[in-house]
């Protein structure tokens, strides 16, 4: 990866490189949460470690909490969240919990506290740490002996991943999200043609991104197989992050500046693979199986898995079929939903609660079918409620949450159950991954609205 | 970490691809705080099935585990190793596996061999036509035999040292604690903390 820009910070972390050994990474920011992190801790205690550097360590809880007022009520959930408070209190990591202003998703509570800054190495055990790779940082998921390591030393052992560009250039259409890049993306490369990679995402059409746009893409790297998505830094990151709680200031900020300028692929860098898209050619995409790889333009029909030239792709796509419960050849448009989630990760932000809200405006949700729309942290809410969004959803019958991982994984109250069916704003598909026997549509909050108004999965131009 | 040089074990073909980790272990067994048990949640989903080849009682000795190509990707959750391994499973098979999985396994001691697919296949056939054949998999000649195979597998040379060593991770990393507090030093004052605002 020769002067590409996922070579550039990778080079500037290393703090011990050795032949035949994989290089020691430095880490700027470890970020915790408590599904992944309780045996990390215990592996300290047991071998008398301490946490080497708290004060570049952020605790949060979200996967476990329920996003309906009052305490958690399942007994296993709770023991596990306060195991994160009891573990943040004795090794002294800061830690947000249910109810403070700054909870919420992780890969929300970074970006917005202004923690997630270009040329960083960030890591969480969750994969999709990939997120903040949208601020030009090397951002990616590790699991729980990874959390341990770094708890411990602050650094990662880790073997150099290549790079692949993702090229998108010119003007994506009216109603083309970010959202359908990466589905469209994911469509192109599988679920493993990223493996091994850093995507760096690039062009004209990335570069026009919003920064919250920007997390949507990255944040979706790891669909694709890759260990980390990026996008280099320009004035759109850095009009993000002036002023921010945790951005540096003054004389901090020009330093900061002037370093982050440089953070670009070189033109002559050499990437491992590079994939092209023209903009215009995109469309709004939905999923339709059960890997996030098997989406289509909404105006697609439903795949017969016989036209698959791959075996174990066409015996992925039979098997996704049954359990979709879907027919091949029904239009996409005709898929009729229970249940519409916004929110995640993924389109948890504040844009994307606006988004689906313009949609929403004075119509009502279609009857039979339930809204959720969950904020990603309780910043997103309080920002949203102050816009009077939070109005327009009631208005139009959807429910308003609180701030969590809600419906994107089955680990709270929020779940799908078995043979429902959702149009989902979130970033999985998988069997059961909304809940046991759940049926997921994977689209962009544009397109969660204007299903939640048809009843079937549609576009605001159906409408 | 246990040393691993070889093993021989009872073959489980899964005859199914793109497994993903919310397949091994679905969200609703990651709320254990503790490092056993998972092997209830260890693809909990499909062993509803009774068809399904875990519940197959020729099977139940199972400690190699042959999978279709792309296993293990989704979420980074270790829990997917140590369910695998609390049931029993030490070796999986596939043609490829998703890299934070594959991380986690070899963190833990689970080890990945990564065969082609028509090897794969070869496996399956034989695990098939003769339920509860064993498998062999020798880690430092990287080879996997059973009746009639003998087929190469791939682990990268450092990620072997390690299993064949049962080396600690961390506490290699301390042996050079000295480099990370020197470049600790050399940080720019710019990066920002957890801590205040």
């Amino acid at each position: 990866m020769a002067g590409t820009l996922a070579e550039k910070v990778w080079d500037a972390h290393v703090v011990r490189r050795a032949q035949g050994e994989p290089d020691l990474l430095y880490i700027d920011l470890h970020l915790l949460h408590e599904v992944t992190s309780p045996q990390a801790f215990d592996g300290l205690r047991l071998a008398g470690r301490p946490v080497r550097r708290p004060e570049l360590t952020l605790a949060t809880e979200d996967h476990n909490v329920p996003t309906t007022p009052g305490p958690i009520t399942d007994p296993v959930s709770r023991t596990q969240v306060e195991t994160l408070r009891r573990n943040c209190a004795e090794f002294g990591v800061r830690l947000f919990p249910m109810g403070d202003v700054d909870q919420g998703i992780v890969h929300v509570v970074g970006p917005q506290l202004g923690l997630s800054q270009p040329g960083m190495t960030i890591v969480c055990g969750d994969s999709h740490t990939s997120t903040h790779g949208a601020f030009g940082a090397l951002a990616f998921g590790i699991g729980t002996s990874e959390v341990e390591h770094v708890l411990a030393t602050q650094s990662l052992s880790l073997t150099p991943f290549r790079t692949l560009a993702v090229n998108v250039d010119g003007v994506l259409p009216a109603g083309v999200t970010a959202k359908d890049v990466v589905l469209a993306v994911i469509a192109k490369v599988g679920t493993a043609g990223g493996q091994g990679y850093v995507i760096e995402f690039r062009g004209t059409a990335i570069q026009a991104l919003s920064m919250e746009a920007r997390m949507t893409v990255c944040n979706m790297s790891i669909e694709a197989g890759a260990r980390a998505g990026m996008i280099a830094p320009d004035q759109t990151t850095f009009d993000y992050l002036r002023g921010r709680p945790h951005a540096p200031t003054g004389a901090d900020w020009d330093a900061a500046v002037a370093q982050w300028s440089t953070l670009r692929s070189e033109d002559d860098a050499v990437f491992d693979a590079q994939i092209h898209f023209n903009a215009a050619d995109l469309a709004p995409f939905v999923t339709w199986g059960t890997n996030p790889g098997q989406g289509l333009p909404l105006t697609a029909s439903v795949p017969d898995p016989d036209s698959f030239a791959d075996d174990s792709e066409r015996a992925s796509a039979r098997r996704a079929l049954d359990y979709m419960a879907l027919t091949p050849g029904t239009p996409l448009r005709e898929i009729r939903v229970d249940t519409v989630f916004v929110g995640s990760c993924t389109n948890g932000r504040i844009e994307d609660l606006r988004a689906a809200a313009a949609v929403l405006q004075g119509h009502q949700v279609a009857q039979g079918v339930r809204m959720l729309v969950v904020p990603g942290s309780a910043k997103v809410r309080l920002e949203a409620e102050a816009e009077g969004l939070d109005k327009v959803f009631s208005d139009a019958g959807a429910e308003w949450r609180l701030a969590g991982c809600s419906m994107c994984l089955g680990m709270n109250p929020d779940q799908l159950a078995p043979g429902e069916r959702s149009a989902s704003t979130s970033n999985r598909n998988f069997e059961g991954r909304q809940g046991k026997g759940g049926r997921t549509h994977l689209v962009s909050p544009l397109v969660a609205a204007a299903t939640a108004l048809r009843g079937t999965l549609s576009s605001p131009a159906d409408l | 970490m246990e040393q691993f040089t070889t093993h021989t074990g009872v073959g489980v073909p899964l005859r199914r691809s793109n497994v993903d980790t919310d397949q091994i272990i679905p969200a609703e067994y990651l709320k254990s705080v503790a490092r056993t048990g998972f092997e209830r949640g260890l693809f909990a989903a499909w062993r509803k099935d009774e068809t399904f080849v875990l519940n197959d009682p020729r099977y139940a000795a199972g400690s190699v585990l042959v999978a279709g190509p792309d296993f293990g990707t989704g979420s980074s959750r270790e829990h997917a190793v140590w369910a695998l391994m609390n049931y029993g499973f030490r070796v999986v098979i596939s043609s490829r596996f998703a890299d934070i999985f594959r991380g986690n396994s070899g963190k833990q001691g689970l080890l990945t061999a990564q065969a082609s697919q028509g090897d794969v296949e070869l496996i399956w056939d034989l695990l098939e036509s003769e339920p509860g054949a064993e498998v062999t998999v020798d880690l430092e000649s990287r080879t996997i035999s059973a009746k009639g195979i003998q087929v190469p597998f791939e682990l990268d040379d450092y990620t072997r040292w390690r299993l064949l060593e049962g080396l600690d991770d961390i506490g290699l990393t301390l042996r050079h604690e000295a480099d990370v507090t020197s470049f600790e030093a050399r940080r720019p004052a710019f990066k920002p903390v957890t801590t205040g605002a």
